[in-house]
């Protein structure tokens, strides 16, 4: 078992919702990191449960910045401290809509030009800060206050597209797994140059399930092969432990869906949908990870 | 060292002398030889700096704020749309107070896609808590830059500065230049609230109406503050290299009964035309608006005023003359001309002056004039 610290820089009374993965994504993120680490977080629901002025419940410094801006504002925070001979990490914190949306130029400029940060986008798939709306990561199906009755497109490939930047490492994570995240985001601010990684984040009040069920709800998403915990690292794939084990027998996708009132009436052929693309995904995965691709 | 360079090289060879530890840029004309030139000096290693060729103006300054709270002194170089792109950013530059200097070649604004003069795109950004400073020669170009960061990095001001130069008509003109060895003038830059590792803090977080408005004053405070700073370095600038500025350039003021009031190039194009009027007899002067931002004192008082305006306030006005009516109550003769790039002669001033209508506003070519 890896020995995560009992070191804390969340500390007590941030303002998030009960059962939020953010904020306990974001305790592993900074164990792993430790204190020579600063966070650059764009508007996201971070932004929020961090505190109020002057108060703040992150023991590491936070850089709040412009919902577009976060990987810019790290590419040159990076090049300031790295002239300046400093080994302090820096670390982007951002929601999926300042990811796939408002901030994926930002993402697309600073992985291009190999700046030295850690970008990780917490993913709910949806805007959760401004009261759940539709980002270009809801799947399809999913009820959202912008699509009441279901998204009719599918969720965008973020990993295809950060990967088609070629990133020395690149990995998806969740919280429920906190052992793999807390390896990974290890192994990622070991590794100079753009790293990424992408945590999917059950949100209690946005997915709409009981929220003591946020660890659950993380387990039965990569159980049913919705999300696929891997690493692509200096571009050599390996799928890891729970997924491999998943994509081989995977649960019925129901089980993940059902207990979700955001899935509540969902139609068969978005179901259908929903399981072709994580069978794709899956697919591609495995070839990559047998080197046929 | 005298030389002869465009006004973009001067600036770019200013920064070199300000040694920046970061500049983040993105290419538009009329600026771009700004950053070709910046770029050139870092690679032949002739300046010591991280050059981050940004894929966009918004993330030009979302690096420089990214690099400047570390402490460290940034620069950055736009025009026009790219000014207007970078909008939200150039707000976040002030609000987070970081000292970050950037030269805006000023340019019109689309459609239609116009690439020559005018002051409307930096107007756009006058009320973000930037100083704002308008260049008319090659030389003021290069000066006012390497005062531009002593400005904004003196303690009592820690707001950023914007060095504005008319495009074309001086970013691509030719003119001697004078370079200096800065030395002590800008001392090394010192950033209380930079961010540090060992005494963790939260910064720009979620803020609570009350503080927020105590934050806004206090910009407000640092700007008034700007004033004697901005004076120091005039005198410090005189003092250590002989060229002196104010926060306008007076040319024949003293007994004049008619003021031209212009900024940037047509500033100086008003002073050949008040030459000309005093060669008619008519006792003009002429007031060049170099500071913006703090906007300075006029003494226009006891007499009429011609406001050239390069820019324009829809519905309200011409900037300039609407300023001087607000602020020193002047009834300014208000010409809107030069928009777009529109040629302006010394003859087209002396002809304003010659028909001025006090309280009236004219579209220069537009409206029957001369």
């Amino acid at each position: 078992m890896t020995q995560i610290p009992s070191e804390e820089f969340i500390l007590k009374c941030t303002s998030a919702c009960a059962g939020c993965s953010d904020s306990l994504t974001l305790r592993y993120v900074l164990k792993a990191a430790g204190p020579d680490t600063v966070l650059v977080v764009p508007a996201c629901c971070t932004s929020v449960i961090q505190g109020i002025f002057p108060h703040t419940a992150v023991n590491v410094p936070v850089y709040n910045v412009a919902f577009a801006a976060a990987a810019a504002c790290a590419s040159g925070m990076s090049a300031a401290l790295r002239a300046a001979g400093k080994k302090t990490s820096v670390i982007v914190y951002a929601g999926d809509g300042g990811t796939v949306d408002i901030g994926i130029q930002a993402l697309s400029g600073a992985f291009e030009r190999r700046a030295d940060f850690l970008y990780i986008c917490y993913d709910n798939e949806a805007y959760g800060n401004t009261g759940m709306q539709r980002s270009g990561s809801t799947p399809i199906g999913a009820r959202t206050t912008t699509t009441p009755a279901g998204k009719l497109q599918a969720r965008k490939d973020l990993d295809a597209i950060v990967a088609a930047h070629d990133p020395p490492y690149q990995a998806s994570a969740c919280a429920a797994f906190p052992q793999d995240l807390f390896k990974k985001v290890k192994k990622a601010l070991s590794i100079r140059g753009p790293t990424f990684i992408h945590v999917l984040a059950p949100c209690p009040p946005g997915w709409r399930y009981p929220s003591g069920k946020s660890v659950e709800m993380g387990r039965l998403a990569v159980r049913s092969g919705m999300w696929i915990l891997y690493e692509r690292e200096f571009g050599k794939v390996t799928i890891n432990g729970p997924s491999r084990a998943a994509i081989m027998k995977p649960i019925p996708l129901e089980e993940y869906l059902a207990p979700q009132g955001r899935f509540r009436g969902i139609s068969q052929e978005a179901v259908a949908a929903l399981r072709a693309q994580a069978d794709r995904t899956a697919k591609k995965l495995q070839a990559e990870e047998k080197g046929i691709c | 060292m005298l030389t002869v360079a465009t006004g973009n090289k001067a600036v770019a060879a200013a920064v070199k002398e300000a040694r920046p530890a970061v500049i983040a840029a993105y290419p538009i004309t009329p600026q771009t030889e700004i950053v070709e030139q910046i770029a050139e000096y870092v690679s032949s290693g002739a300046m010591a700096a991280q050059y981050i060729p940004v894929e966009s103006e918004h993330s030009a300054m979302a690096a420089c704020i990214g690099a400047s709270i570390t402490g460290v002194r940034t620069f950055t170089a736009t025009s026009s749309h790219g000014l207007l792109y970078m909008h939200e950013m150039v707000n976040w530059a002030a609000g987070a107070r970081l000292p970050i200097v950037m030269a805006n070649v000023n340019r019109a604004l689309g459609p239609g896609w116009n690439i020559w003069a005018e002051h409307t795109d930096a107007f756009q950004e006058r009320d973000t808590g930037w100083l704002q400073v308008y260049v008319s020669t090659v030389q003021e170009a290069y000066d006012t830059t390497l005062m531009a960061f002593r400005i904004a990095e003196h303690e009592d001001v820690l707001l950023p500065v914007m060095v504005n130069l008319d495009g074309f008509l001086l970013s691509h003109s030719m003119q001697p230049l004078l370079e200096v060895e800065a030395g002590d003038f800008i001392p090394p830059m010192h950033l209380p609230h930079a961010i540090d590792p060992a005494s963790p803090a939260g910064y720009g977080t979620l803020t609570g109406p009350e503080d927020y408005f105590r934050l806004r004053w206090d910009m407000e405070r640092s700007m008034r503050d700007s004033v004697p700073v901005i004076r120091d370095a005039h005198d410090a600038f005189a003092r250590q290299f002989g060229r002196s500025y104010g926060f306008l350039d007076e040319y024949r003021c003293e007994d004049a009964d008619v003021v031209v009031v212009a900024m940037g190039t047509l500033g100086m194009e008003a002073q050949v035309a008040v030459d000309q009027l005093r060669n008619e007899g008519i006792k003009a002067g002429c007031m060049r608006i170099r500071w913006f931002r703090p906007f300075p004192h006029l003494d226009l008082k006891g007499r009429d005023v011609v406001a050239i305006d390069r820019d324009y306030s829809f519905g309200f006005g011409g900037v300039i003359a609407r300023s001087l009516q607000a602020t020193e109550r002047a009834e300014p003769y208000s010409v809107i001309a030069g928009l777009g790039g529109q040629e302006v002669t010394y003859d087209d001033i002396v002809g304003f002056v010659r028909e001025r209508k006090p309280g009236e506003e004219c579209w220069f070519g537009v409206d029957a004039h001369v």
